[in-house]
């Protein structure tokens, strides 16, 4: 497989090496250090750091801020992008200032609903949703062209590796696979999937993808994030849309003493991973140890993807 | 039967006939208090008419709470048409409790109204 | 229908509290169809208010009008003749028939009684729910007659997101995945195709977007 940027996510993926990401949530004030601390944890253990785009709708720093900060210190950055809250004039702008900054990775999302965060009174744009922005991306990479007919010469148009996210999980099952495709035929070039628990709906998924040879047109990279508690666990379960958490999985972590539910979680992680290494289609793992980013090291090595390849 | 004097009875074939304007009508035009009687819960001769009424009078109560006059003015009771006595316990019922509130405020003010054209 | 709420009556009260003749002003379209600012409507608020101010010690009087409509010119005429001798009206039409009558009568304080919701329908009565967002380009076409942009809550076109749980949008439990509805109608049309190939960004200068917008119809004109 040939590349299409110079991103570092796309060319561990075309040499065939499982892909490992993260994210790092900015924080909620201009206080840099947190994403330095951030970055500076899990960078050298994954190949690119993923920057939510304020996430469930509350406001933090900016994705974009973020990403040019963590590319100053060494490390590579992945563009969230929501289109909740900017209409496809802020979006290209954006898009444009990443590709000034020689940001590389962009991933492609609608965003949560307003209601769900810090300021339920804000007007909502969806000026576009996440496949359009897809394409949007794809047409500036690839034509030059911004949605208005604007044309960038070559040299100086944005070079992004194109990403999207899917959720398995989430109803109905029958059009998460259709959903997918439509993503891939707008230009998707690799996907970060919810995080994942039930095992089997996600190989039961990622079986149809095979069968749609869906596989061999983007790269699948799978969620995964350890539980920290039961509470966490059973919060998950019955609070968050679109999650699905098995019985199972919280019947094990109730039976472990409770200063040993943090470990048994980590040790969760890693053999979810170490298993879904077998599965056909998944090329990667997207860790979101959200607020527990000093686990994202010790889960990384423990599942054998330590130290990250080097690609040119 | 003994019920309180000044108690004025409005026939109705059923209490779903009630409209809330009947029951603000009542209290504009001076009543302290205004209570539906309808039938059991279940045993409308009319279906739900009594179920209708519960929700008028319920919106009445939110009304008067935002005008500032107690809710409790407007009532709904429920009883078989056989029964006479309850009748006249829930007539000293609800006239005891709107005495306590003391007399509708309205009463006397010069508040007018041109029939519309 | 256009569909409306009738407004806190705290809210009324503490516009016209300062004034001594007020009209109350109904509508017989929209709003009648949704309860909030027909005949009925008009005698259950103006019987409220003049209680309340009757309370108050307050000389008020309180009148009563129904209009046909509030968004025509000739029924807004109907009460040229008797509008004068009133401080003010509180109209219970939708925020369209408040403005014409506002247009029309421009010496004339007119404050609105209800507040407009949306463009919608009579599930059941009592129940009303919006259908349509008057985007100005009607997709229904292609999505089995079943808008993404009035019932999808982030208005997408490419939908569902990853968001919706039993088929209910991850809003609010009760409000259904528009887009799970329209999946399911296209499948029962056999035109599942169109859900397959990707939409592309929507015009939305035809919308509210774009400005206050007009229709002329010019054989129409006279």
């Amino acid at each position: 497989m040939s590349t299409t940027t110079p991103s570092k996510l796309e060319k561990i993926l075309a040499a065939g090496h499982f892909a490992v990401t993260s994210e790092c949530g900015p924080p909620r004030s201009c206080d840099q250090s947190i994403v330095d601390e951030k970055a500076r944890l899990v960078g050298p253990y994954v190949d690119v750091i993923n920057v939510t785009d304020n996430q469930t709708a509350v406001v933090r720093m900016c994705s974009l801020a973020s990403c040019i900060r963590i590319k100053q210190l060494g490390f590579e950055p992945v563009l969230q992008m929501t289109t909740r809250d900017r209409n496809r004039i802020g979006l290209q702008s954006d898009l444009l200032g990443a590709g000034a900054f020689g940001i590389n990775n962009v991933l492609c999302l609608t965003g949560d609903h307003q209601r769900f965060g810090d300021h339920p009174t804000a007007a909502n744009v969806f000026d576009l949703d996440s496949t359009q922005l897809i394409q949007t991306v794809k047409r500036m990479r690839d034509e030059g062209k911004l949605l208005g007919g604007q044309e960038m010469a070559e040299g100086v148009r944005p070079q992004l590796f194109i990403g999207a996210a899917e959720n398995p999980f989430a109803d109905p099952f029958e059009i998460r696979v259709l959903r997918l495709a439509k993503k891939v035929a707008a230009g998707a070039q690799f996907i970060q999937t919810q995080c994942i628990y039930n095992m089997e709906k996600f190989k039961l998924w990622m079986q149809q993808i095979v069968d749609r040879g869906l596989n061999e047109k983007v790269s699948i990279l799978a969620g995964i994030t350890p539980m920290k508690s039961v509470g966490m666990a059973k919060y998950m379960k019955a609070k968050v849309p679109g999650m699905d958490v098995p019985d199972e999985i919280i019947k094990r972590l109730q039976g472990v003493p409770k200063d040993k539910v943090a470990a048994e979680g980590v040790t969760m992680a890693v053999e979810q991973i170490q298993e879904l290494k077998e599965c056909p289609g998944v090329r990667g793992f997207h860790i979101m140890a959200i607020e527990w980013e000093v686990m994202v090291p010790e889960i990384v090595e423990r599942a054998g993807l330590s130290p990250r390849p080097e690609v040119s | 039967m003994n019920y309180p004097v000044g108690i004025r009875i409005v026939k109705l074939p059923c209490t779903g006939r009630v409209a809330v304007i009947h029951l603000l009508k009542a209290l504009e035009k001076g009543a302290d208090g205004v209570f539906v009687a309808g039938c059991m819960e279940g045993d409308c001769r009319y279906q739900a008419g009594n179920l209708r009424a519960k929700k008028r009078v319920a919106y009445v109560r939110q009304l008067l709470q935002s005008i500032g006059m107690e809710p409790e003015r407007v009532a709904m009771y429920n009883l078989s048409s056989g029964e006479g006595p309850r009748f006249a316990e829930i007539s000293r019922e609800m006239a005891e409790k709107v005495r306590q509130f003391g007399p509708n405020p309205v009463k006397g003010k010069g508040v007018r109204k041109e029939k519309a054209a | 229908m256009i569909m409306a709420k009738p407004k806190p009556i705290e809210e009324i009260i503490n516009e016209i509290k300062g004034f001594d003749k007020i009209l109350v002003a109904g509508c017989n379209g929209c709003v009648a169809v949704c309860e909030a600012g027909g005949l009925k409507e008009v005698e259950i608020l103006a019987s409220a208010l003049r209680m309340y101010f009757g309370n108050q010690h307050k000389n008020m009087q309180i009148d009563e009008v129904s209009l046909t409509r509030q968004c025509d010119k000739e029924y807004l005429a109907e009460i040229k003749d008797r509008i004068g001798s009133y401080d003010a009206v509180v109209s219970i039409a939708c925020g369209a028939g408040v403005q014409f009558m506002t247009e029309m009568y421009n010496t004339k304080r007119i404050y609105p009684g209800v507040n407009t919701c949306f463009i919608g329908v009579t599930e059941e009565k009592g129940v009303w729910t919006e259908r349509c967002q008057a985007c100005g380009e009607c997709i229904l076409a292609r999505t089995g007659g079943i808008c993404p942009i009035a019932r999808c809550s982030k208005r997408i076109l490419n939908g569902p997101c990853g968001g919706s749980s039993n088929g209910k949008c991850e809003i609010d439990k009760d409000v259904p995945c528009g887009w799970q509805l329209i999946y399911e109608r296209l499948k029962e049309l056999g035109e599942l195709k169109r859900f397959e190939e990707p939409v592309s960004p929507k015009d939305w200068a035809t919308s509210r977007d774009g400005g206050p917008r007009k229709l002329v119809k010019e054989d129409s004109q006279i």
